[in-house]
């Protein structure tokens, strides 16, 4: 199992909440998972429900069997002065630098430098060990940028080595590199049985592979659950009006004759059924589609009351029970 | 039979027909609220003071979409309009004709130009923007030094803030050309819904800034007194940058910034007219969200930001509500009416079995179709039941209704229990439905109670994603009604 597990997606799709279960999933039974936050949105502390997260690895919950859950929003300015700090000694002319702007300069303006500040973060929570030797964190989750990024932005190799071809940023990028590029990583895809989100995924694995950027699995997000199959969608269409409304009726819910209750529920509910056909074929395809990946697939259900923090441990719990954690 | 049943079959008669979302909310107790205000789509696309429309608002809600939809409609109704896309699906940007990224608007053919509307789509290349602003800008030896430079392009091509600037860049020159009555602008997928707003700004200053001054001319400030103190950090800085990113990259930047500024004319002033330009009255915003509780918490942070930088909000486009023609049939009267006809033991004493969910193979395949007439039967497994056929079962049913409730016909594993357990599916669908509805009800009201202000028009859901125009003309009529179009239950 890869210790760092980058959690990417199409917008919309749900990558963060994803990337909350799973390490709620990975810390389970006495774990200690680290879940990391790159682009400034505070994602994961409304879905945890506190306060905005600082630049600091604070616990934000417990998992079943006394695992822990940290949380890190990384801010790629205060990434870099920790870096100069580290590397350098500089304190005071680190803040002389913000001052200029110099700091916002470079990891704004220089485009790889920014990511390798984030993605050198999270390698370095992956690497810590503490004083005994042991790994701080057992696992490193990120909720990273959207599918039509990830490549780049793990790639930072590629972004910086036009840029800095000596140095330590040059340095820094190559053992990055070696990280993530290394079977400690698996970058997972999380997508909706929709034909844009799919085709993102599929555009974004070929560019995963083309960077030979280890790929994981594909997690299916937000799946309904079938209360028709393919046959009762035939059979539906098959079955008379009458009957169906003899049957709402028998149900107690009015009159079959034409004009009473059950019989007037028959056209909207076959029309709903319709839908639902129509939108079945369309997520049949689409499975179809990530299945020829030949990528493990994971289905998530759809969280009838939305995504709160009960339903966060509720995925976490499909997530090991499916084997991803 | 139930008390519910029988009331369900009077209660309707007894009262004025409700507001069918009213009604639903009032089942599924919450409350109900004042509806909001409704954004009236084809006054502002007609109106020939709306110069610029943007549609913003976070990924996956169906942003291009609608400003694809809102491009042909007002290009329908006899406007010159041009489309500005950012990352169109493929085959969206097919059935437009803009697969081709050549970062020029080019005509949309089959439309419905009787009232001599155009519509002109085009794909933003931010890259070639880019290029085309240095080129346009600077004399041909120094645009290569500039397209050459490292720095340069991988500026060009990857900072997150490039497409949101080179977007709004675009924009300013299509509105420069003025050969178009309206221009629909698609804002880039951003990690934040603000970064279209922010990034001119912030790309400007820092190419037009103290820090970029500072590595271009050294010279002219160290001899200055006052200025000692920033020559030393300078030097340092320098130093440690060069430290940092290695002393060729400084010295890409330096090249990269000198040719920049003099070429440029202050990227500042750029991003500053472009600001002013989505000030301006002829400009409209349209925030696009989905009932979804982060799209909304966007759509609200959205208005409130829109609010505080005095640009024009027109309203919010709600894509992917759902609707149903059944609205009056609750999720629990639905789902005890399915449990009811799943397992008949509930009303039936004599222990037939329970309904096996998502197996319909039992349907037709009966051993001991026992208690009710063979015909039936026949019309419930023939799909060519004629109407006469059908109009006899129904009297029959009819007439019948009340014993069928208290006694449900056929037994398990009968063709009747399959037609039960059909209905039984129909009942979940509808269920699952109207909680959808009371979902997405909740949170647009959230949405409504925080900004009472903002007009809304409502877009229903469909089952797939548009691929050609006539979806989008359908996406355009659904815009303009402003409230889902319910199939209606017949009456």
């Amino acid at each position: 199992m890869s210790r760092l597990q980058v959690v990417s997606g199409k917008g919309g799709t749900g990558k963060t909440t994803v990337a909350a279960a799973l390490a709620l999933a990975l810390a389970t039974e006495g774990k200690r998972t680290l879940l990391v936050e790159v682009e400034g949105r505070q994602g994961i502390a409304q879905l945890f429900e506190t306060e905005a997260l600082p630049y600091e690895e604070r616990k934000i919950a417990v998992a079943p069997g006394g695992g822990e859950v940290y949380a890190l929003a990384i801010d790629p300015e205060l990434a870099l002065l920790d870096y100069l700090q580290m590397f350098y000694k500089l304190g005071s002319a680190g803040r002389a630098l913000k001052k200029l702007g110099a700091i916002d300069f470079a990891t704004t303006i220089a485009p790889g430098l920014r990511d390798v500040l984030l993605t050198g973060k999270a390698c370095e929570a992956v690497r810590r060990k503490d004083r005994n030797g042991r790994f701080v964190y057992d696992y490193v989750v990120m909720d990273a940028p959207p599918t039509g990024r990830i490549t780049r932005f793990l790639n930072v190799n590629g972004e910086v080595a036009g840029l800095a071809k000596v140095g330590p940023i040059h340095n820094q990028a190559q053992a990055v590199m070696r990280v993530l590029k290394s079977p400690e990583t698996s970058v997972h895809l999380v997508t909706l049985l929709e034909e844009m989100p799919v085709q993102e995924t599929v555009d974004g694995i070929a560019e995963l592979r083309g960077a030979r950027l280890p790929v994981g699995r594909i997690a299916v997000n937000m799946v309904r659950p079938e209360v028709l199959d393919a046959d009762a969608l035939e059979l539906v269409r098959s079955t008379p009006r009458t009957a169906l409304a003899r049957s709402l009726s028998g149900a107690g819910l009015g009159g079959a004759r034409r004009g009473g209750h059950a019989e007037r529920l028959v056209d909207p509910l076959l029309e709903q059924a319709e839908e639902y056909a129509a939108r079945y074929t369309l997520e049949q395809e689409q499975r179809a589609v990530l299945g020829e990946l030949g990528l493990p697939l994971h289905e998530l259900p759809m969280l009838a009351e939305g995504v709160d923090l009960a339903g966060l441990y509720e995925l976490a719990t499909e997530l090991r029970k499916q084997g991803i954690a | 039979m139930s008390p519910d049943g029988t009331q369900a079959q009077t209660r309707p008669q007894g009262k004025d027909r409700p507001q069918g979302k009213a009604r639903a909310l009032a089942q599924e107790g919450a409350r109900p609220l004042s509806p909001a205000r409704v954004l009236d789509i084809d006054p502002l696309l007609q109106d020939p003071g709306t110069r610029i429309v943007v549609c913003c608002g976070s990924g996956g809600v169906g942003k291009t979409t609608t400003a694809a939809a809102l491009g042909l409609r007002a290009a329908e109704m006899g406007r010159k309009v041009v489309v500005l896309t950012i990352d169109p699906a493929r085959r969206l940007a097919q059935s437009m004709g803009i697969d081709s990224l050549d970062n020029t608007p080019r005509r949309v053919k089959g439309i419905d130009d009787a009232a001599g509307g155009e519509l002109h789509a085009m794909m933003l290349d931010m890259k070639r923007t880019f290029d085309e602003i240095v080129e346009a800008h600077a004399d041909p030896d120094r645009a290569a030094a500039i397209l050459g430079n490292p720095f340069y392009q991988s500026l060009s091509a990857g900072f997150a803030g490039t497409q949101e600037y080179m977007a709004m860049e675009k924009l300013g020159q299509l509105r420069a050309r003025d050969e178009w009555d309206l221009i629909v602008v698609d804002t880039p997928p951003s990690r934040s819904a603000l970064d279209f707003l922010d990034a001119p700004k912030r790309l400007g200053s820092f190419l037009d800034g103290k820090l970029i001054r500072l590595l271009t001319a050294p010279a002219k400030l160290g001899g200055r007194a006052g200025m000692k103190f920033l020559n030393v950090g300078m030097s340092m800085m320098t130093g440690t940058l060069g430290k940092l990113l290695g002393g060729q990259l400084l010295k890409d930047v330096q090249t990269f910034v000198a040719a920049m500024d003099t070429t440029f004319g202050g990227f500042r002033t750029r991003a500053d007219a472009t600001y002013k330009l989505l000030q301006a009255p002829g400009t409209a915003f349209l925030v696009v969200a989905a009932p979804e509780r982060d799209a909304l918490r966007e759509a609200a942070y959205f208005v409130e930001r829109l609010a505080a930088e005095d640009m024009p909000l027109a309203g919010l486009v709600l894509n992917r509500v759902h609707g149903s023609g059944a609205d009056r049939l609750s999720a629990e009267r639905a789902l005890a009416a399915a449990e009811n006809l799943e397992d008949p033991r509930i009303v039936d004493q004599d222990g037939g079995k329970a309904g096996v969910r998502n197996s319909p193979d039992t349907y037709g395949s009966s051993d001991s179709p026992d208690s009710d007439p063979p015909a039936d039967a026949a019309s419930a497994t023939t799909a060519d039941a004629t109407d006469a056929t059908n109009a006899a079962n129904a009297t029959d049913a009819g007439a019948t209704a009340t014993e069928d409730a208290s006694a449900p016909a056929g037994a398990p594993g009968t063709p009747e229990r399959s037609v039960d357990q059909l209905a039984a599916g129909l009942l979940r669908l509808h269920a699952d439905r109207m909680h959808l509805l009371s979902r997405e009800q909740r949170t647009r009201d959230r949405f409504t109670a925080r900004h009472p202000e903002v007009a809304v028009t409502e877009v229903a859901a469909l089952p797939g994603d548009v691929h050609d125009l006539a979806g989008l003309r359908d996406i355009g009529d659904r815009l303009a009604t402003g409230h889902p179009e319910l199939p209606e239950a017949r009456v």
